[in-house]
């Protein structure tokens, strides 16, 4: 058995709740046990980061100290929080006197899809499928923190990731081409700016249609909740109608493990995916 | 750096004071334009990325802290990585918003500034963010309170609003974190 530390972060509480019963199923399944930190705190997010220099590498640096207090690696399912632990690492490696922490930049960040789009888990996921997703097309939506800067991430093909397309593919699913794998949602501006959100996934929702996608397949919970959740606006604006559900990696690993609670982490989505699964037979 | 270049540098306080608290060479850029060619908020901008940086060349540092681009800009690394001179831009953003919240000039965008600070202090209460006290916390400064109460309604029934927050026993420590970062160098308005 795997052992795991997990920081789930707070969208995984909260508007990103499937994201969160789902990479704890599929862990289940896959016989990897999370050990979530206890008391762990909000990383900062934008908003640190944007206003203030210090506290955007304390709070991480916090959870950090946490996760070190173990030799398990730490899974990282949110890519905001991801992004900042990684900065955080960076900085604390490069000034080790940067704070007033114990946390030294030891242990091993691991953001969710990164970890389960490795070889060795991809084996296990096509050794474990019992529901080959083998009618449903995706389009693989990484967004920005995923993959950029590559200096954080690693991620050689920033501009063309393939890794979660070749997930998708272990589960039998066909990944489609598509030029909008890295553009930005916007993100967090979608309570202040809504109007450029809504423009953003606009165009994103337009060519994944246009791909011909059954589904946009994502591991952020901001891309999650800005493309799930806008599109009856975009129709009111007059930009096109839109009902793509916009799905979790990892649901659509429950999907094809045969997780017996999938239907409920499909449930939670404003986009209903339930239709378009029936059609394709896959519930 | 040549001697061209520090000259101009001594006299420019604006410019050395974002090289410095960046750390990044802004000086190498040539305006290529790759920033703002490739920047998905670029329309939203009063300056475009590569301007931004012009005019911190130039020393214009009310034009920038005021501008509505350091607020727009939604930090997506896309011209970090395509600047052909290495200039974390992004970065740069970062250093702007900083200087600008400690400038005192007002922001070129209100509310963006305005949900960070709410946001942080949402932190130093509770640790963590509870979405729902978040917004409404937000909505009461803003005055927006029928703004997507439809669609929090929608996500209530889909179970993704938990009414009250979570219970989180870890409030000593992140009060002591914002005490340490609060005063100098700790820029949020709080």
């Amino acid at each position: 058995m795997k052992e795991l530390s997990y920081y789930p972060g707070c969208s995984l509480h909260g508007t990103a709740r499937e994201y969160g019963e789902s990479i704890k199923g599929v862990s289940d399944l896959l016989g990897i046990r999370l050990h979530e930190l206890e008391n762990w705190t909000c990383c900062g997010a934008s908003s640190a980061h944007c206003t203030d220099e210090k506290l955007a590498l304390a709070l991480p640096a916090l959870n950090l100290a946490m996760a070190e207090r173990s030799d398990r690696e730490l899974l990282v399912p949110c890519v905001a929080c991801y992004h900042r632990f990684k900065v955080t690492e960076k900085e604390v490696k490069e000034h080790p006197d940067l704070l007033p922490s114990s946390y030294r930049g030891k242990v091993p960040i691991r953001y969710a899809l990164d970890f389960f789009s490795q070889e060795e888990w991809l084996a296990e996921l096509k050794a474990k499928t019992v529901k080959p997703l083998d009618s449903l097309k995706v389009v693989c939506y990484y967004g920005c923190l995923p993959v950029r800067p590559p200096k954080l991430t690693s991620v050689k093909a920033y501009e063309n990731p393939t890794h979660m397309d070749r997930l998708m593919e272990a589960l039998g699913a066909q990944s489609i081409l598509w030029s909008y794998k890295t553009d930005c949602c916007g993100a967090s501006l979608v309570v202040t700016r809504t109007d450029i959100v809504r423009k953003l996934v606009g165009r994103l929702l337009a060519m994944a249609l246009e791909a011909e996608a059954d589904c946009i397949v994502t591991g952020c919970s901001m891309c999650q909740s800005n493309l799930d959740t806008r599109q009856d606006e975009i129709k009111a604006d007059g930009g096109g109608r839109y009902a793509i559900p916009v799905l979790y990696f990892t649901e659509l690993m429950g999907l094809a493990l045969g997780h017996k609670e999938v239907k409920k982490w499909l449930g939670r989505h404003v986009t209903s995916p339930f239709e378009m699964l029936r059609k394709k037979g896959l519930l | 750096m040549n001697s061209h270049q520090e000259v101009a540098l001594k006299e420019n306080s604006f410019l050395s004071e974002v090289l410095a608290e960046s750390g990044e060479n802004l000086q190498a850029c040539y305006q290529c334009q790759k920033c703002s060619a490739g920047c998905p908020v670029a329309e939203a901008m009063d300056l475009l990325p590569n301007q931004v940086l012009r005019h911190i060349q130039y020393g214009h540092r009310e034009k920038v802290l005021g501008s509505k681009t350091i607020w727009i800009c939604a930090s997506c690394y896309t011209c970090s990585v395509r600047c052909p001179n290495d200039i974390d831009i992004a970065k740069i953003m970062d250093t702007l918003r900083h200087l600008a919240l400690r400038s005192g000039v007002a922001p070129g965008e209100k509310e963006i500034p305005l949900f960070h600070s709410v946001f942080l202090d949402e932190i130093k209460r509770r640790g963590r963010i509870h979405e729902i006290s978040l917004l409404l916390k937000f909505k009461l400064k803003t005055k927006a309170f029928f703004k997507d109460a439809g669609l929090g309604w929608k996500m209530f029934r889909l179970g993704k609003i938990h009414l009250l927050p979570p219970p989180f026993r870890g409030g000593k420590e992140v009060k002591a974190l914002f005490r340490n970062t609060e005063g100098p160098g700790g820029t949020a308005p709080r």
